[in-house]
């Protein structure tokens, strides 16, 4: 199933993301869905916006929406994607469900002057929980697939993710806590408190 | 809906990539739809291999079948003809109406037959582009078409960079491959090796190459369709009978369903046609005039694009799809791209109605309303 977000309030992360283009950017959305994010970055942010997106229907939808959308497994290479030609590529929740997440990271911030990815937080302390307590994996209402049903097959924490930017040496330009409820302790301790994060990469 | 064919013949001589000269050009066109006071909704439609003019509709009520692309064009259809004017022409070289090597060189009085100079798709391009001036239009929004409509498609997109809002190249490709030109050469084979052919004159001898024709048309056949669906629709089944003839004659349903496309074509197609349009399908390469490098033939075209291809397709496979895409990605041009998974083949282009009228309609609204916003 592929990801609407019509609605950016749902998507404090999408929020964050869409504050940080500007008027003429170039944008690549991988995995951008049926384009509804893109729709609002070429409408209300006036970008000039590409997705990619492996889902026949969502591509049908974009092509709709008037987005221009490219088919394709974005774990297939990227070469053709020349170095810093995209002003921002974002990636929101699907690294989750890429087999090599340390390959797609290299890949985009190769290809965006910026990277923004919106990563979910698997050690929010409702996931310690379950998993302390009730000695079950963790159902949150952003992962709230079954372990043997899930696309996500590479969760990782806030802590993790930061970890693996320094080891890419990549640097975080910004890093943007995603509360679901505690607003000031997700800033303060993003790894317990924050349901997920973004983070603005560039190599 | 009843459509009438038109001609339009060419008032200069037209110029050939061969260095000839054709004279008297006609080109065999219909029109469905109204073109509007700004002359902006007009979409050409260009055709396959063996396609003609009469794309959609009928031309009189009697008519057993409609144009070949009925499914897709017409009132309320994925092109809707209340909305746009739909332009489809037959090739140049072709059997249908256009210039072709049955047509009479105006030089000896006679037919051209092998005296036909071999053409290309870009000759077949800058014949439409007279029609299209003639026509009084000054932009196309849309070119449009699946196969060698598709080479077509790239060509016009390419040589006439300004004159089109958008372009649908359908299961096709920017240069034909070793497999395709092989396939051509099979079928050209299997008409020149007819008794009947006498070199291309076979219409002085009152005969016609029609075995050669069909076995043509049996070989290109199986590469329109796949493995997959060649057993979903015949498997190992027998034509009307119990056990194998142990003899030579049709025993599998296959076999009928082959020389019974092989007759019907020969009915419609001229041999010679057929060996000058495979020609040009084989000489097509969008790279040949930029080094062979596809980023830099594509460097000046201007239209926005809708590549569609099919899963299923090894005659023009996805990947000759993904190439034309990266090319276009890499020349930063806007394009969208599908990959539509079907089993049928390439013949898929004219079998997923409903996929492809959805998404051809979604395109050119949104190609249309950013005409009408400018």
């Amino acid at each position: 199933m592929f990801k609407a977000h019509r609605d950016l309030n749902m998507r404090p992360d999408l929020e964050f993301i869409s504050s940080l283009v500007k008027p003429g950017d170039r944008i690549l959305d991988l995995g951008c869905g049926d384009g509804s994010f893109l729709c609002h970055l070429r409408d209300d942010r006036k970008a000039d916006v590409l997705g990619i997106e492996i889902d026949p229907a969502a591509v049908g939808r974009c092509i709709a929406n008037g987005i221009p959308v490219v088919q394709r497994d974005f774990s297939d290479p990227m070469d053709f994607l020349a170095d810093k030609s995209f002003d921002l590529v974002i990636l929101s929740q699907t690294l989750q469900e890429n087999k090599a997440p340390d390959q797609l990271l290299k890949e985009i911030v190769r290809i965006g002057k910026l990277a923004a990815v919106s990563v979910i937080n698997f050690a929010h302390f409702s996931c310690r929980f379950q998993l302390m307590f009730r000695g079950e994996m963790p159902r949150t209402p952003q992962i709230p697939y079954h372990w043997y049903d899930t696309p996500n097959i590479h969760l990782s924490t806030i802590d993790d993710f930061r970890k693996l930017c320094h080891q890419l040496e990549f640097d975080i330009v910004e890093e943007v806590p995603i509360p679901a409820r505690f607003p000031r302790l997700s800033k303060l301790y993003p790894n317990f408190f924050a349901v997920g994060g973004v983070f603005v990469l560039k190599s | 809906m009843l459509t009438t064919p038109q001609d339009f013949r060419l008032p200069e001589p037209l110029k050939l990539d061969c260095g000839r000269e054709l004279k008297e050009v006609n080109i065999r066109f219909e029109t469905v739809g109204t073109l509007n006071a700004d002359r902006s909704n007009a979409i050409l439609i260009n055709h396959a291999l063996t396609g003609d003019a009469h794309v959609c509709g009928k031309h009189s009520p009697e008519d057993r079948k409609p144009g070949w692309w009925d499914t897709m064009i017409g009132p309320g259809k994925g092109i809707d003809t209340d909305k746009y004017f739909v332009i489809c022409s037959n090739v140049l070289g072709g059997c249908s109406g256009t210039t072709g090597p049955l047509s009479i060189d105006p030089d000896t009085g006679k037919p051209y037959n092998l005296n036909f100079p071999v053409i290309t798709v870009a000759d077949m391009v800058r014949a439409q582009k007279a029609l299209i001036d003639h026509l009084g239009i000054k932009k196309l929004l849309a070119v449009v078409g699946g196969s060698m409509g598709g080479m077509q498609v790239l060509e016009w997109a390419v040589s006439y960079p300004e004159m089109m809002k958008c372009v649908i190249p359908i299961a096709t490709t920017s240069r034909m491959s070793a497999q395709g030109i092989a396939f051509d050469w099979i079928g050209r084979e299997a008409i020149q090796s007819d008794p009947q052919w006498h070199d291309g004159n076979y219409k002085a001898f009152s005969s016609n190459p029609g075995r050669g024709l069909a076995v043509a048309r049996m070989i290109a056949h199986i590469t329109y369709l796949s493995d997959e669906s060649m057993t979903r629709k015949f498997g190992r089944n027998l034509q009307n009978k119990e056990s194998y003839s142990f003899d030579f004659a049709h025993d599998f349903a296959v076999e009928s369903y082959l020389e019974y496309q092989g007759r019907r074509f020969v009915e419609r197609f001229d041999a010679n046609s057929y060996c000058y349009i495979t020609r040009a399908t084989d000489y097509f390469d969008l790279t040949a005039h930029a080094g062979g490098d596809l980023d830099k033939a594509l460097e000046n075209v201007k239209a926005d694009f809708l590549v569609v291809s099919f899963s299923s397709d090894w005659l023009f496979p996805p990947s000759d799809s993904h190439e034309l895409v990266r090319a276009l990605l890499r020349n930063r041009k806007k394009v969208s791209y599908s990959d539509v998974q079907s089993s049928y083949g390439h013949d898929a282009f004219l079998l997923e109605v409903e996929t492809l009228s959805r998404m051809i309609r979604d395109f050119l609204n949104n190609q249309m309303q950013e005409v009408v916003n400018v």
